[in-house]
């Protein structure tokens, strides 16, 4: 997984709560067997004006002119702010991948829903709650001023303005960890063997029904 | 960690701490994971990770495989080769190739025991109360109704799961919701459900472990609880959960799956005590009295956009919050409803009774039971009853339920997620409304532009006969 450490970046603002997880990446693109390529199709029934299907050359497609990140000024931006409830509905982690390979590295929001929130991380994309009056000041920030940036700093846990505000935010440090060292946590946690056999042999005497072994019929 | 130790323990201390592996210094917790689900759309990447790490499952008689999300719903005598869509029959493929390749076992799309994962867990008695349950899906809360830890999970932990038989996780707040008192007639599971959602939002559980309680949770079967529990990540929660009592124990009991003899006898011993304790602790309750649950429509396109039968389409200028005006106009335009319509004033293109919220037998049951001798609108273009496994399709037509709805003019289909999501090729056109018995009413969930409203079996059988919504206690008299 691609670390994350600092990051700067132009914003672009998502103005509607409860973004689902169904707007950020359509079933249709699901059918995919692998973890890349998503990017086109990020957002695509609010991008584009025609039904997208996969596979397809989304250049070619007619955009919609209204949708914030077909907006000139917002082209290269690697920064999501959102409202409440961001990546409510599936646990699709393609949502995630599709936002990290359209190149968006972190998303602010009041809120998130839980698996998304979770799912993020697995994916060197950065969550980043801040308060909703501060995330407000930032909308009205980013509209006002052209190529509005911001600077995220992940060891020191703060997201920084062009005039120098700090904002700091809130992060499970195991989270952190595996972030900032781009760390495959399955290995982490396979350090542990010896504690999941212990657990297992101990459960197996207890409540022998839970292991069942269903392969074998 | 809250201190646990003094006030007695809920449902989820419960079922957290018999499940907890190893406690970090950071306060991460490796949790052990009984039982694993997988399905054809969020496990390819997983098994590839794997592949690619020259990592195997940690334990294989712990996963259970079926391919639903992608699977069509006719001309099923022709297995992997009867789905057109050649992306579709890749991902079908590669769940046979994967679960092949490392052992696992899997319902294959002719198997007659395959449907929908959260169907055929419990159905099989792979569910079992006591356990943790995870799948690449957010609906796995379905199986909290047995007084299991059960949540959705992404690829990457999909691939941790296999790899480690763990998850790394932190603790959850505990809330309660408390249904008390007794539904009328014709309210069901799924009205609770969508008044409590509509009671605390869709963000309302977010970071909350719920435990579904109270007269009116107790009096429901299983299929009901399983309704409820199911709907939990659309009150913002990944986990619902229901205490066992004997309605839980009777269901399992039998199941191919399920412990036989001398372990069933012990197992039984131990599930009597998945309740919370008198004096458990709950960082939030919430109550809700049965006799005020209406049959329930949702008129927009978040689950809390909701209201009884009764009722109207909200009107935005009366809405003093800006940004939930501004969500409120939002989806009426999507929807193309009037502010102040009455909800049963909405005409309807199709109907779709199916998913994992309601597929089970009960579902069709009280479905057929409002269409039986009666015909399906004109007005509508389709009316599709979808049965969420191979064995409720059995029992469904062992019960003469599949002629009542042939004879009444609904399709009768071979079982697969369908319309819930329009994965395969039953979609709403655009524009069109949809009474649907699934969970979400996302904007274009059931087909591009396409407007779901969800609703009971019950109601959706009713808004079938009337081409538009009615009050299913009117059908009943
Ligand atoms: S029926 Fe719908 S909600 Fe349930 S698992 Fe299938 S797609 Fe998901």
């Amino acid at each position: 997984m691609r670390a994350f450490t600092q990051h700067k970046g132009v914003v672009a603002p998502m103005d509607r709560s409860n973004v689902d997880t169904d707007m950020i990446i359509p079933k249709q693109f699901l059918k995919s067997i692998k973890r890349t390529g998503f990017g086109p199709n990020l957002f695509d029934e609010l991008r584009y004006l025609d039904e997208g299907k996969p596979d397809q050359d989304c250049s070619q497609r007619p955009k919609n002119p209204d949708f914030v990140l077909n907006q000139p000024r917002y082209e290269n931006a690697s920064i999501l702010l959102a409202r409440s409830n961001f990546g409510c509905g599936s646990s699709r982690e393609h949502a995630p991948w599709a936002l990290e390979d359209f190149g968006f590295r972190a998303i602010i929001a009041p809120s998130f829903a839980d698996i998304f929130y979770n799912n993020c991380f697995k994916n060197g994309l950065l969550p980043i709650v801040l308060p909703e009056e501060t995330v407000e000041k930032l909308f009205q920030a980013t509209w006002a001023e052209d190529g509005f940036e911001l600077a995220v700093d992940l060891e020191a846990k703060t997201v920084t303005t062009p005039s120098g505000e700090a904002y700091s935010f809130e992060v499970d440090d195991f989270q952190r960890h595996c972030l900032l060292n781009g760390l495959d946590d399955i290995g982490v946690t396979l350090e542990d063997a010896d504690h999941i056999r212990t657990y297992e042999d101990q459960r197996r005497r207890t409540a022998p029904w839970l292991f069942r072994d269903l392969s074998a019929g | 960690m809250r201190e646990t130790t003094m006030a007695g323990k809920t449902l989820y201390d419960k079922l957290w701490d018999a499940h907890l592996v190893k406690e970090r210094d950071d306060g991460s917790c490796l949790i052990y994971i009984d039982r694993h689900l997988l399905h054809e759309v969020t496990s390819p990447q997983a098994f590839e990770g794997l592949r690619l790490a020259d990592r195997r499952p940690w334990r294989l008689g712990a996963n259970l495989a079926t391919a639903d999300h992608n699977v069509p719903t006719t001309n099923r005598e022709q297995g992997i080769a009867g789905i057109d869509d050649p992306v579709s029959r890749t991902q079908v493929e590669t769940l046979d190739k994967n679960c092949d390749e490392f052992g696992i076992v899997e319902f294959g799309i002719q198997d007659r025991r395959q449907g929908i994962v959260h169907v055929i867990g419990p159905e099989q008695g792979a569910t079992l109360p006591g356990m943790t349950i995870v799948c690449g899906d957010s609906h796995t809360s379905t199986h909290g109704a047995f007084g299991t830890l059960a949540h959705g999970i992404g690829t990457s932990e999909v691939e941790h799961v296999l790899a480690t038989q763990c998850l790394i996780q932190k603790k959850m707040k505990n809330m309660l919701v408390r249904v008390n008192g007794q539904l009328g007639p014709g309210v069901t599971g799924k009205d609770v459900m969508l008044a409590i959602i509509g009671k605390i939002g869709t963000a309302g559980g977010t970071g909350y472990a719920i435990e579904f309680g109270g007269e009116v949770i107790r009096n429901l079967s299983m299929e009901a609880r399983m309704t409820i529990c199911n709907m939990s990540i659309e009150a913002g929660a990944r986990v619902g959960m229901v205490a066992v009592d004997d309605t839980t124990i009777d269901y399992v009991r039998g199941r191919p799956f399920a412990p036989t003899g001398e372990l069933w006898d012990q197992a039984v011993e131990s599930w009597r005590n998945l309740h919370s304790d008198a004096d458990a602790a709950f960082d939030k309750i919430v109550d809700l009295q049965g006799e005020d649950i209406q049959p329930q429509v949702t008129w927009g396109t978040s689950p809390e956009m909701v209201t009884g039968v009764g009722g109207e389409v909200p009107d935005p200028e009366r809405e003093q919050d800006p940004i939930k005006r501004g969500g409120i106009e939002r989806a009426l335009q999507y929807m193309g409803l009037a502010p102040n319509t009455p909800i049963s004033g909405i005409e309807l293109d199709r109907v779709f009774i199916g998913s994992c919220t309601n597929a089970r037998i009960e579902d069709l049951r009280e479905a057929a039971a409002v269409v039986k001798g009666r015909k399906v609108s004109p007005r509508l273009k389709q009316a599709m009853v979808v049965p969420g496994s191979g064995v409720v399709k059995a029992q469904a037509e062992q019960e003469g339920l599949d002629r009542i709805f042939i004879d009444a003019g609904l399709e009768w289909r071979e079982p697969g997620c369908s319309m819930c999501l329009a994965m395969n090729a039953d979609k709403l056109g655009q524009g069109e409304h949809c009474a649907s018995t699934s969970n979400r009413n996302f904007e274009g969930r059931q087909g591009f532009g396409g407007r779901t409203h969800l609703v009971s079996p019950a109601m959706a059988a009713a808004a079938a006969i009337s081409g538009h919504f009615t009050d299913v206690r009117e059908l009943m008299q």
